[in-house]
């Protein structure tokens, strides 16, 4: 299973705080992924950044794919079950404003309540779920 | 085209970021979900580093009276914990903890593989929903005058 990487997971979060201020210092806007991707589809002509921020995203899964291709790994459910994953992942990101980076990074970064209310709230509902998951649904198959 | 140029680059720091701290493989994700399991605390490395980083960062801009390439910094940014925002977030971790998928992580492996691409049209898909369900609101609102139609309107829409 996955092992403890501590240095390159604290390595990787500092050039996501990195990114975050940059957003922050340029574009004045939170770094919220659920957020930049639901501004993007609704209104992309409005603010370019936002398509060129996903676009970025993007880029780098492309570059991964052809030089190191383990780094991006596969869901351990059915294609059906990552499809209701997305759903269910766009909806509540959108109605709780906020993911894993506009909440769990920018608004922890920020000292915001509602933030740690929800980043406190989706750990949570993941954990369960992930242990529904794993041992209760997917232990049975 | 200064924007245009500062916000790839910014996605691809943050891109980066994911891919070398292991965000992009949703094993590690569950791995730290999974708390009964082989617990991985890798994740919360993540969110100290990146906060860490940030915190600094937003201290150091903090006299700055507008961001270098917009108008203004946004706000305001609301404060209230209401039900949508603990709701919502419950929904989110649900199909979080499915996957291993959040939305970041999610766009950069849905340039290297199927199940980015297949949670990423999930999430299209979600997010239309919940336009669709918002718009329910307010046009019942508007009919309605005991509903009022503010209420969809002043739903925050800046922390994230």
């Amino acid at each position: 299973m996955s092992t403890f990487t501590p240095i390159s997971a604290l390595l990787g979060g500092a050039l996501i705080g990195a990114s975050a201020t940059a957003v922050w210092a340029l574009h004045g806007r939170i770094a919220g992924v659920s957020g930049i991707m639901d501004r993007a589809l609704g209104a992309p002509a409005r603010e370019p950044w936002r398509v060129a921020f996903l676009v970025g995203l993007v880029a780098v899964g492309l570059l991964v794919a052809v030089l190191s291709p383990g780094s991006v790994g596969h869901a351990a459910v059915s294609s059906s079950a990552v499809v209701l994953a997305g759903v269910l992942v766009g909806f509540g990101t959108r109605l709780g404003n906020g993911c894993t980076s506009g909440h769990g990074v920018c608004g922890l970064a920020r000292l915001s309540v509602r933030s740690l209310v929800a980043t406190t709230t989706f750990i949570a509902a993941g954990v369960v779920s992930t242990y529904v998951t794993l041992h209760g649904i997917g232990a049975v198959r | 085209m200064k924007a245009v140029l500062a916000g790839f680059l910014s996605g691809a720091l943050f891109a980066a970021g994911l891919v070398i701290s292991g965000m992009t493989q949703p094993g590690k994700v569950t791995g730290f979900l999974d708390v009964t399991g082989a617990w991985d605390p890798s994740l919360a490395l993540v969110m100290v580093g990146a906060i860490g980083v940030h915190f600094i960062g937003r201290w150091l801009l903090a006299r700055r009276s507008a961001p270098a390439l917009a108008a203004a910094f946004e706000n305001p940014i609301p404060t209230r914990v209401d039900a949508p925002l603990v709701v919502g977030s419950a929904v989110f971790g649900i199909g979080w903890g499915i996957a291993g998928f959040c939305p970041g992580p999610a766009i950069v492996a849905a340039g290297a593989g199927v199940d980015g691409l297949l949670f990423v049209f999930g999430m299209g898909g979600g997010i239309a929903l919940h336009h669709f369900a918002r718009s329910l609101f307010a046009s019942r609102g508007a009919a309605d005058v005991s509903v009022r139609p503010l209420a969809v309107d002043a739903s925050p829409t800046t922390d994230g």
